[in-house]
């Protein structure tokens, strides 16, 4: 009998995680990397086509005549950051054992995410310009749509959430789909800051 | 450093911080260019500066033991090259001479950085188990009751794994002499005497000098 074995009276111990994350989490967080390694090349694409666009190499940015409704995008903005409180409340919610708290939390979420979606699709209808215009467009939309992607994947897993817990699924001790879900819709608001801040403001 | 994705309330708190970094940044961007971009140094500099500092202050995890059976004394032994040493023998027969006393050893599965960031380990792990075996070999042919395992390339990773399933009542970490020593060099006895509740004896073991 191995030591191990021996000093559990017989029976192999419990599972132990060197690593103290759990397989799910270190699940997400692997894929929250890859996507950092995504959006990170579309950033690389981005800021290479505005530096040799910008005013030191005789160059305009936004080029003219485009421009970027930044008031609009502000605000969606803002639908977003306040997706992610709601987001938060869902999750301190069931942590707590408040059912509806959890419920109410993740509509709004779901109802801030599609706002912002659809406010991102009329942005796209009338910005003026198209993907084959310019590398700016190309660019453009290439990073806004790769996030507005993101927000679609995020929805359909708020969605799955939504139906859970309608359905009485989670507890205050079993809540993982809510703390993943919760951890890809913080990363999907944290990109969309960044694009934000790097394509409207900069 | 922790994982800022580590659980949704860490994700939350990321997002708020985002905020307002880039607020602040943004505002003094407006004002002046430069100013923008002295803020975002300032910032990215102060973050950088505080997440290291906050790594530093992170109190160690302390482990404590279960009390193992009456009238018999559980050693774990931490050593890797030095674990067929002859000062290490003599330490491990001291404690014997005073009573029943059960040795567990565990090997560290040493490797460099890139072969273990590849999972390219089995190499290592191949050493390791040969150099258990005969250890184990020697110590059972003094009368002593030792057992062992291959352990993680990180020793206290290594430590703490076996304290799971061994619960001694004393450590025993074994390394080569100052100046030869990784585990020395990256002060792993101090760390583990101040991450575990167990008594530790460090034995330096100098291979050379045995040739």
């Amino acid at each position: 009998m191995s030591a191990a074995a021996e000093a559990h009276g017989g029976h192999p111990p419990t599972p132990h995680y060197s690593s103290r994350v759990s397989p799910a989490t270190l699940g997400i967080l692997l894929f929250i990397g890859s996507e950092i390694m995504l959006f990170g090349s579309f950033f690389t694409v981005y800021f290479f086509v505005r530096v040799v666009n910008s005013a030191f190499w005789g160059g305009t940015w936004p080029p003219a005549p485009y421009h970027l409704p930044a008031f609009v995008a502000g605000i969606n903005t803002a639908l977003l950051v306040t997706s992610s409180f709601s987001m938060h409340w869902a999750d301190t919610s069931i942590k707590k054992g408040n059912r509806a708290g959890l419920q109410a939390g993740l509509v709004l979420t779901f109802a801030l995410g599609l706002a912002f979606l659809l406010i991102q699709v009329i942005e796209y209808a009338r910005i003026g310009f198209n993907t084959s215009d310019t590398a700016f467009a190309g660019t453009f939309f290439g990073l806004t749509g790769l996030h507005g992607a993101h927000v679609f994947i995020g929805l359909s897993i708020l969605m799955v959430m939504i139906v859970r817990s309608f359905r009485g699924h989670f507890s205050p001790e079993h809540h993982h789909g809510i703390e993943l879900g919760g951890i890809y819709w913080h990363f999907v608001d944290l990109m969309w800051i960044v694009v934000y801040f790097t394509v409207y403001i900069l | 450093m922790q994982n800022p994705f580590r659980s949704e309330q860490a994700a939350f708190r990321l997002v708020w911080v985002a905020v307002g970094y880039f607020v602040l940044i943004g505002i003094g961007w407006r004002i002046d260019r430069w100013l923008g971009l002295a803020v975002f140094i300032v910032l990215t500099v102060a973050g950088i500066a505080w997440i290291m500092h906050r790594g530093r202050r992170v109190p160690p995890v302390r482990e404590a033991p279960v009390a193992s059976p009456p009238n018999e004394h559980r050693v774990l032994v931490v050593a890797n090259e030095t674990v067929g040493g002859a000062e290490l023998l003599a330490e491990l027969r001291k404690r014997a001479a005073s009573g029943r006393t059960v040795v567990f050893v565990v090997c560290p599965a040493l490797n460099s950085h890139v072969r273990r960031w590849t999972s390219d380990e089995d190499g290592a792990r191949a050493a390791a188990n040969d150099r258990l075996a005969a250890s184990l070999l020697a110590m059972r042919a003094t009368g002593l009751d030792a057992t062992g395992e291959i352990g993680d390339a990180d020793p206290l990773q290594a430590i703490e794994d076996a304290l799971r399933t061994f619960r001694p009542d004393e450590l025993v970490v074994s390394t080569h002499p100052p100046g030869r020593s990784h585990w020395l060099e990256g002060d792993v006895v101090e760390r583990a005497r101040e991450r575990f509740a167990i008594p530790l004896d460090h034995v330096v073991v100098d291979l050379h000098a045995a040739r």
